[in-house]
């Protein structure tokens, strides 16, 4: 059997498939569909200081291969998290990497510092890419001075690998990769979701209650897969790739642009089981192919 | 209570008219469907759509135990059901089962019973209404819809209990909406409600005017079915936003935060 095995400074994963936060709950919610423990990692959802009650109702809508959403990063924040769900979830085999988000930047640092001490966590994901949240967010994560800001006072808070979500809502996301990187970041991963918005026709209303909502599901994936290849090609950190992933296709075409491991997300949603097949699908793949390990695909596209 | 993903047979598609079918699916691996409630629904993945993507949350209408099949009252309602009530016999439908949680039941053995339903929305009321019947319950049903051939399973809610029915157009039943119902002029010690927003309204303003225990089914807009993705939350007056896939679809209409 091929070796699945990848690194991302500071954090092994038995293989590259990682559930990605806010579409898969805290795991627990597909433990009767999966075994978690096969999983290279779950990303928790996006947890904030203080807990938030997200956005009104209706907050999703179904578009052509994707949908439209505007959660705003519900969760009954980090003191929840700690006390009631991580003595959960924390004896899984699997990495638990808690998502991170904020309003402020004293934020963020608060709860980094709170999940810093917790031994069975040693990753977090920073969101500066939320498009569905009025302050911080995305915010953030759009400029390289709000992402120097943001990534750098975390990684003062924060000893364990630092994994900082990008934004696909910018000119040059590269611009912002670097920025990241140089303020210590250990991994980037992209994309979270690009800003899209629909109107339903007959009543003229939006669809959704914030108007604007994040695109996502396979019809972003083209533009995901040229984004984690234009990073891949202009930082020295390792790059975590996301956006539409519904397959172990859709999987290894991101590592072959340059991802060291991946993210599923919305495909969780149209089937629970979705990350096991994409992990069987990359043994199967270095057999179909004779490689020994998967760490030999990565950006191995050739042109 | 364990979910199952499983693979499922169309053994009959009952074409009911241009807009409704019941679909009776068995699991295609030849297991006893697992136990269920009234009030639960599945989701349902729409195979070979080019249109749609994700799964369609269909209310669960009936588990017939004596031949393991379970029943799906669709409402052609975009391309998904489109696709889902055209589907022919011998088909596999993926289903994610059972989701959510139930209906109550009444204490009372001599509770009078009121089960509304409009248009689609009957669906959970027939297996709520046999449920309760083989409970030992007495049952009455109003029904309601535009007119009378879209007044669904009438002939099964018949052997069930006694049936009430309004339609719109007068074509069966008392004429007019079935909030107007003189039905509602009885008195009822449970009301369980589902079908379309103003109609639960409507009933849940009855309910609280008249001091009647009232649960109403849900049909926000949802995307995974299992509280993953926190699209269909309902706001509550002790919870803040829960998710009606979880915490629902069935909800007591004392925690809705509904201007009634």
């Amino acid at each position: 059997m091929g070796d699945l095995k990848v690194n991302i400074k500071g954090l092994s994963l038995k293989n590259p498939v990682m559930a990605a936060s806010g579409t898969f709950g805290y795991g627990e919610e597909f433990a009767d569909f999966i075994d978690l423990n096969r999983l290279g990692a779950i990303i928790v959802k996006g947890t904030t200081i203080n807990h938030r009650e997200g956005n009104p109702y209706p907050r999703m809508v179904e578009t052509p291969s994707g949908m439209l959403n505007a959660v705003g990063l519900q969760n009954k924040g980090v003191n929840y998290f700690i006390e009631h769900i991580y003595p959960r979830i924390k004896d899984l085999d699997t990495e638990i990497v808690v998502n991170v988000s904020g309003a402020k930047v004293e934020d963020y640092v608060a709860v980094c510092e709170m999940l810093d001490g917790m031994d069975k966590i040693h990753a977090i994901e920073l969101n500066i890419s939320c498009p569905n949240v009025k302050q911080g967010g995305m915010a953030f994560g759009t400029t390289c001075a709000g992402a120097s800001q943001v990534v750098k006072a975390a990684r003062n808070a924060y000893g364990k690998a630092l994994i900082v979500k990008l934004s696909p809502n910018v000119t040059d996301i590269s611009e912002i990769a670097r920025a990241v990187e140089a303020e210590g970041a250990d991994s980037v991963s992209l994309v979270n979701t690009f800003l899209g918005m629909a109107i339903d026709t007959e009543t003229r209303r939006p669809y959704l209650s914030t108007i604007t909502g994040g695109l996502s599901g396979p019809c972003i994936r083209p533009i995901a897969v040229r984004m984690v290849y234009q990073v891949a090609h202009s930082v020295k950190i390792p790059v975590i790739g996301l956006g539409g992933i519904m397959n172990g296709r859709d999987a290894i075409e991101f590592m072959l642009a340059g991802a060291t491991a991946v993210q599923v997300g919305t495909a969780n949603f149209v089937d629970p089981s979705v990350t096991m097949k994409i992990i069987d699908y990359m043994e199967e793949y270095l057999h179909r192919h004779n490689i020994s390990s998967i760490r030999e695909i990565i950006g191995g596209m050739t042109v | 209570m364990k979910k199952q993903l499983l693979d499922f047979l169309i053994k009959e598609n009952q074409r009911i008219n241009d807009n409704y079918s019941l679909l009776k699916l068995s699991p295609a691996d030849g297991s006893r469907i697992i136990d269920t409630v009234a009030g639960q629904f599945v989701q349902v993945e729409v195979p070979d759509s080019k249109a749609t993507f994700l799964r369609r949350p269909i209310s669960i209408n009936y588990v017939d135990r004596s031949d393991n099949t379970l029943w799906l009252l669709i409402r052609k309602a975009g391309l998904g059901t489109e696709s889902l009530v055209s589907m022919g016999e011998g088909r596999v439908l993926n289903v994610i089962l059972p989701l959510g949680k139930g209906f109550s039941r009444p204490l009372k053995k001599d509770a009078r019973i009121l089960l509304v339903g409009g248009g689609v929305g009957v669906a959970p009321m027939y297996y709520l209404g046999t449920e309760l019947r083989n409970d030992g319950h007495n049952v009455n049903f109003l029904l309601g819809a535009r007119r009378d051939v879209d007044l669904l399973e009438l002939d099964l809610f018949n052997q069930v209990g006694i049936v009430y029915c309004s339609t719109e157009d007068g074509s069966a039943g008392e004429k007019g909406l079935i909030t107007h119902n003189t039905a509602l002029n009885q008195q009822w010690d449970y009301i369980y409600c589902c079908g379309p927003m103003p109609m639960m309204k409507a009933i849940a303003r009855y309910a609280v005017k008249n001091n009647i225990e009232c649960e109403v089914s849900l049909e926000n807009r949802m995307a995974c079915g299992v509280g993953a993705c926190l699209c269909c939350v309902e706001d509550t007056a002790d919870s803040g936003n829960v998710c009606v896939c979880t915490d629902g679809p069935v909800f007591n209409i004392k925690r809705l935060k509904w201007e009634i």
